[in-house]
């Protein structure tokens, strides 16, 4: 009886189903969360452990299935509600008032008073209790945008408790941290442990389960695959689940012939716009007549490697040469114009925000970035007859549906969208091309097709750079791979007898 | 004491004439603080000038006129609020519509009403408001240095001029040290992070957007029952906009708008006293370009060349729910 | 609460051509309860509007010569709206197009009058883009915000033309601050004049040629935002800056680029007003043409045809509102600009307000196909 007390869950979810448009990010979903636990969630890009958890928090609604707190059954239709009934929960991209106090941040919606006085005090001095209670040093008077990444997730951890968090879910939580940072929340963590509360971390970083988590539960592609206590399993056996024994879709291709060195990137660091550093000291070569694959899981930098890249932020430090010539340091930097005119082509990871003008008709987008060329337009004259029959050819190569040149982009499908921006990059032969995500969004049919035709491209000698968080892709394609995590370039292997476990391993942050 | 007169009345016309600025900077404010963009304080304005004047008239008393005022500018208001942040339109396009309409329909119906030209009638001495003298003013005047300090820069204004001034630091407390000022600013710095707290987006702006009328309408009230005695045709001149700038110039901080005002203001005292006046090495400037002065400011104010001013975040964006 | 129609099965007719139909046609009915306000009839105050414009030649004449106006300074605004610019200052810009109209052909009057006119068509644009450049690089490198520099730019020229027409250009022998008149040879071709030509008697209108250059100023708009390179980035900039620089695209050039032409395109109202109609600069000239360009851009969803259609529309309710404005005493000109804030306001800020009705009514009861 005591037993059964003990192990009470504190959050159950009973066959939840979500899905956005025709993807199901959550299959049939069923899951025990014990009270005083710390439960991971781990699971590769796309797994669907976000997801789940923001039904959980109400920022989305479950198509069917239950959620049930202490073995009562509930409806949470908004953050608001979920907040009630004590579920915290730190995003991966705050939620706060950067030119407030830690203090204003935390009241905000729980002031208790019109005029500032009596119950501030009050609360400046629970907060304060709160922080002791739970190791969190901070200051309640700092503003936010003097705060590092690593304080200004505590006050959000502060905030959920200061509203009563009893469940706190934590999503991605060390992604922007130092090796410093992520220590100190570990402590935390624990100490909230101690106190009863409950904690769920989703995270794709094994050393974080098998260093915090009593329970851990993998999911991939939507569905649930293991359920375990962590003690009683391994890194190994976590990262096979993590990554599955998926059928890979391996194309026959013939031994790369590897020729000159054609990027030369030397220890750069690159920062994102919140001036966060996302690329740490990476160094490598990309040679002509081989693909790199870069391995990882989103975030872990990526993102930024490709803009430096091709040219479209500037290194912070370092330097990457082109051809032996300086395209991007901290003096000399070399916009996507210039890199086009050198033959550098570039798939962006995310076509709507910055691959395509979604408002401009299929055509337009087919010569964007090269519609100052010939026989695009001749004396700043766009040439409609060229475009028009370079449109209709490339839409037919590529299989672009429907074959439309002049039908606003907005009104393809998003694989179709992928397609025209590949066709356009592709079509140029470039002498290097930098793809993230090539298939994203992409049928099955339209995959093998792009596959070859990188492959193609990588015959004909041009280099080729990689980003995937499809380790299938990687596998398939890559001659050699390397895997980005943290920032870092962890692990160099030779895409022979390489096996999915090991860049899983990788990817999840273990190096040995 | 030649000069300490011209300083005197210098002075007393800055305050004079900052006045109306300082209220439509303020009333900017809490709309753009709340993430509303405001151009339209200049056709706000003017219809609180028309129809403070015009109800002046009917109705028999300048109260009578203000209160009609302030029930116009926040309808007005809250049909910008309806275009923009209900119907998530082009909140620009939305201050110039409201801008042109209200240039338009004030004259028109002016006209249309009083028949003269578009200029309101008149307003006898018993439906305007006056200068206030201050206790002691008379009495006081003859002490040195602040004597006339008193009597003749800080007493002798209308009423308006008095709550103007007491008005910026209660929009500071309000602001910053009450709730709804917290929720305020949040909500023009980051919805998401105030509509996961469990306040509404919308309603916060809306309050926002009632104080902006009530606001402005003091600040065209003022132009056509106080200091002139009736409504004419785009008597605004531009008020709307150089209030915006100051507000922007003041970093939307009461205080630093407050004095953005008053340099505006002096500029334009500044530029009556210094018509057909020669100064040294330059003899006499042309009247306009002195009169061009205020509007050259605001140029070079918002070119940024006195420090770069950040608007709130989520200015100008309309709030749909991330998905 | 209507659910949205899915925007790929909305015919393109009724986006572009119903949806605003009955956005105006809403203006129209609010317009008329301000007239009834006003004390006037507004059926009456209609039918006024329709016969002073197209009921009578001289009175179409002037329509077509208001037309003409809008036309540039619509061009002008809408040309910048595709960069996601709000140019509010074709006001000044378009007087100050015309201070650079007639300097030059009053001084370099010794020219052969076709140069004259050729140059003086090039001055309005260079002065008119040279009255916008200023807010544009500000906008472009400083951030600081179109709407209020263009603004403070009108007051400036105002301040600027009435300084140099009362102290410095001014025709001494007139009482009020005019220039001196151009010489007759220098005029341009007038409407009457053609008819004459052809042996039609035709009454005074100030309808003259340049109403073919506002014609082929919108071809020329056409063909540069949809046709040439500058136009293609301009756009991109417009949609989507994020896009536009990753593809090489440089927003800052392009927001000054576009703010240059949308000032010259606002400059050359000065060629029909200088040059075609007044034959000397007047006080204030461009009497809120400028912001009629505005209502008409916005009506005519900144494209060329769009913005002729409306500038006709605009240009009836101007003649027909002097019409207007004769016979009804109550009814003054300022009216008619209340009535063009009631478009922008329709048209422009709250034009989804019956769009999803709208479109459920053609694409769910109706059952309209679109085809491809």
């Amino acid at each position: 009886m005591l037993d059964r007390m003990i192990s009470q869950p504190i959050l159950e979810l009973q066959n939840v189903n979500k899905s956005f448009g025709h993807v199901q990010a959550n299959k049939n979903i069923s899951l025990k969360v014990n009270k005083g636990d710390i439960h991971g969630i781990i699971g590769e890009n796309g797994a669907g452990k976000s997801t789940l958890m923001s039904i959980v928090y109400g920022l989305y609604q479950a198509d069917s299935g239950n959620i049930k707190i202490n073995d009562k059954l509930i409806e949470i239709r908004s953050p608001h509600e979920s907040i009630l009934r004590g579920i915290g929960m730190v995003h991966q991209h705050f939620m706060l008032v950067e030119n407030f106090t830690v203090v204003e941040n935390i009241i905000l919606g729980f002031e208790g008073e019109f005029v500032f006085g009596e119950k501030l005090n009050q609360a400046k001095e629970n907060l304060t209790k709160l922080c002791e209670e739970y190791n969190l040093k901070i200051d309640l008077n700092a503003t936010i945008s003097d705060l590092s990444v690593g304080f200004r997730q505590r006050v959000e951890i502060l905030k959920a408790l200061y509203r009563g968090a009893e469940i706190l879910i934590l999503d991605e939580p060390t992604g922007v941290l130092t090796p410093q940072e992520v220590d100190e929340l570990f402590k935390i963590l624990r100490s909230l442990k101690k106190q009863g509360k409950t904690i769920i971390l989703i995270t794709h970083k094994l050393n974080e389960i098998m260093a915090l988590t009593n329970k851990v539960t993998v999911m991939r592609q939507g569905e649930i695959v293991g359920d375990k206590n962590t003690k009683d399993t391994t890194k190994d056996q976590l990262a096979e689940m993590m990554v599955g024994r998926s059928v890979l879709l391996r194309i026959d291709k013939k031994k790369p012939n590897i020729g000159d060195t054609v990027f030369e990137v030397k220890n750069i660091n690159v920062k994102d716009n919140l001036d966060v550093m996302r690329v740490k000291n990476v160094s490598f070569d990309l040679r002509k007549g081989e693909i790199l694959g870069i391995a990882g899981v989103t975030g872990n930098g990526q993102t930024e490697l490709l803009e430096a890249l091709s040219g479209i932020c500037q290194v912070d430090s370092g330097e990457i040469k082109l051809h032996g010539k300086i395209i991007s340091s901290k003096k000399i930097f070399a916009g996507p114009r210039q890199l086009r005119e050198q033959d550098v082509a570039h798939v962006p990871e995310d076509r709507q925000r910055m691959g395509l003008v979604t408002e401009f008709n299929a055509s337009e987008n087919l010569i964007f970035g090269y519609h100052h060329q010939q026989p695009f337009s001749k004396s700043s004259i766009m040439m409609g007859k060229n475009i028009f029959n370079y449109s209709k050819k490339i839409m037919r190569d590529y299989d672009v549906r429907p074959q439309s040149p002049f039908l606003l982009t907005s009104n393809f499908s998003g694989g179709n969208q992928q397609k025209i921006i590949l066709s356009r990059e592709l079509n140029k032969d470039p002498k290097v091309l930098l793809v993230g995500q090539p298939t994203r969004g992409v049928d099955i049919g339209a995959i093998e097709f792009i596959h070859q035709r990188i492959i193609d491209m990588r015959d004909k000698g041009a280099a080729v750079l990689l980003v995937s968080v499809e380790l299938d892709e990687i596998l398939s394609l890559a001659d050699r791979i390397v895997v980005m995590f943290d920032g870092e370039l962890v692990g160099e292997r030779v895409n022979e007898n390489v096996t999915d476990r090991e860049i899983g391993l990788l990817m999840a942050g273990i190096t040995n | 004491m030649e000069i300490s007169t011209d300083i005197i009345s210098l002075a007393s016309a800055t305050l004079r004439i900052s006045t109306p600025l300082v209220f439509a900077a303020m009333a900017g404010l809490f709309a753009e603080r709340s993430g509303v963009i405001d151009f339209g304080l200049e056709g706000k304005m003017l219809t609180a000038a028309f129809v403070a004047a015009s109800g002046a008239h009917v109705f028999g008393s300048e109260w009578y006129g203000l209160g009609l005022a302030i029930v116009c500018c926040v309808a007005l208001s809250m049909l910008h609020g309806f275009a923009s942040v209900t119907h998530k339109g082009d909140q620009v396009v939305s201050c110039v519509a409201i801008n042109i309409l209200m240039i338009g329909l004030t004259t028109a119906l002016a006209a249309a009403w009083f028949g003269q030209q578009g200029l309101t009638p008149t307003l006898t001495d018993d439906r305007r408001f006056f200068e206030i003298t201050l206790p002691f003013a008379d009495a006081v005047s003859g002490v040195p240095l602040l004597g006339p300090i008193y009597s003749e820069i800080i007493s002798g204004h209308y009423i308006f001029v008095y709550i103007a001034y007491i008005l910026v630091p209660c929009v500071y407390w309000v602001v910053f040290k009450t709730s709804f000022g917290l929720r305020l600013r949040a909500v023009g710095e980051n919805p998401s992070a105030v509509d996961t707290a469990g306040i509404g987006v919308e309603l916060t702006r809306y309050k926002a957007l009632a104080v902006n009328g009530v606001l402005v309408a003091f600040a065209g009230a003022y132009l056509s029952t106080a200091i002139n005695a009736n409504f004419f045709r785009e008597m605004s001149a531009g008020r709307g906009y150089l209030a915006l700038a100051a507000l922007i110039f003041g970093k939307w901080k009461p205080k630093t708008a407050l004095i953005a005002c008053l340099l505006f203001g002096f500029t334009d005292a500044l530029q009556i006293r210094l018509q057909g006046v020669p100064l040294p090495f330059v003899g006499v400037i042309p009247v306009q370009f002195i009169q061009a002065l205020p509007y050259v400011l605001t140029v070079v104010l918002l070119a940024g060349f006195v420090g770069k001013a950040i608007a709130p975040s989520a200015i100008g964006q309309p709030y749909i729910k991330e998905r | 609460m209507v659910k949205a129609v899915d925007r790929t099965k909305v015919p393109w007719w009724v986006s572009n051509a119903i949806v605003p139909l009955i956005n105006l046609t809403l203006a129209f009915i609010v317009s008329g309860l301000f007239i009834f306000i006003a004390g006037e009839n507004p059926y009456q105050a209609l039918k006024l509007i329709l016969y002073g414009s197209f009921g009578y030649l001289e009175g179409f004449g002037y329509t077509l010569y208001y037309a003409t106006n809008f036309i540039f300074t619509g061009l002008a605004f809408a040309i910048a709206f595709h960069c996601r610019l709000f140019n509010i200052g074709g006001e000044g810009q378009a007087y100050i197009g015309g201070l650079g109209v007639f300097l030059l052909a009053f001084y370099f009057s010794a020219l052969p009058v076709p140069i004259v006119w050729l140059l003086a068509i090039l001055a309005s644009m260079l002065f008119g883009a040279a009255w916008a450049i200023i807010p544009g690089y500000l906008q472009a490198y400083r951030g600081s915000h179109v709407v209020i520099t263009t603004i403070m730019f009108n007051f400036i020229a105002s301040a600027l033309m009435v300084f140099l027409l009362v102290d410095v250009i001014r025709d001494r022998r007139q009482m009020g601050p005019t220039t001196e008149a151009l010489v007759k040879e220098q005029w341009l071709p007038m409407f009457k004049n053609i008819a004459a030509f052809f042996g039609f008697k035709v009454g005074y209108s100030p309808l003259n040629i340049s109403f073919l250059l506002a014609i082929l100023a919108s071809f020329g708009v056409w063909f540069l935002i949809w046709r040439t390179k500058w136009g293609y980035e301009m756009r991109a900039v417009g949609h989507n800056t994020q896009a536009a620089i990753y593809a090489g695209i440089s927003p800052k050039k392009n927001i000054i680029l576009a703010m240059i032409i949308s000032g010259a395109l606002a400059g050359m109202l000065g060629v029909n007003e200088v040059l075609g109609v007044h034959h000397k600069i007047l006080v204030n000239f461009p009497a809120g043409y400028g912001f009629t360009g505005i209502a008409v851009a916005l009506m005519g969803r900144n494209h060329p045809i769009g913005i002729f259609l409306a500038s006709l529309l605009f240009g009836m309710l101007y003649q027909g509102g002097s019409e207007v404005t004769f016979d009804m005493p109550n009814i003054t000109r300022y009216m008619f600009v209340a009535v063009q804030g009631v478009i922008i306001l329709f048209s422009g800020a709250l034009e989804n307000l019956f769009r999803p009705q709208i479109e459920h009514f053609f694409v769910n009861i109706m059952k309209v196909k679109v085809t491809t």
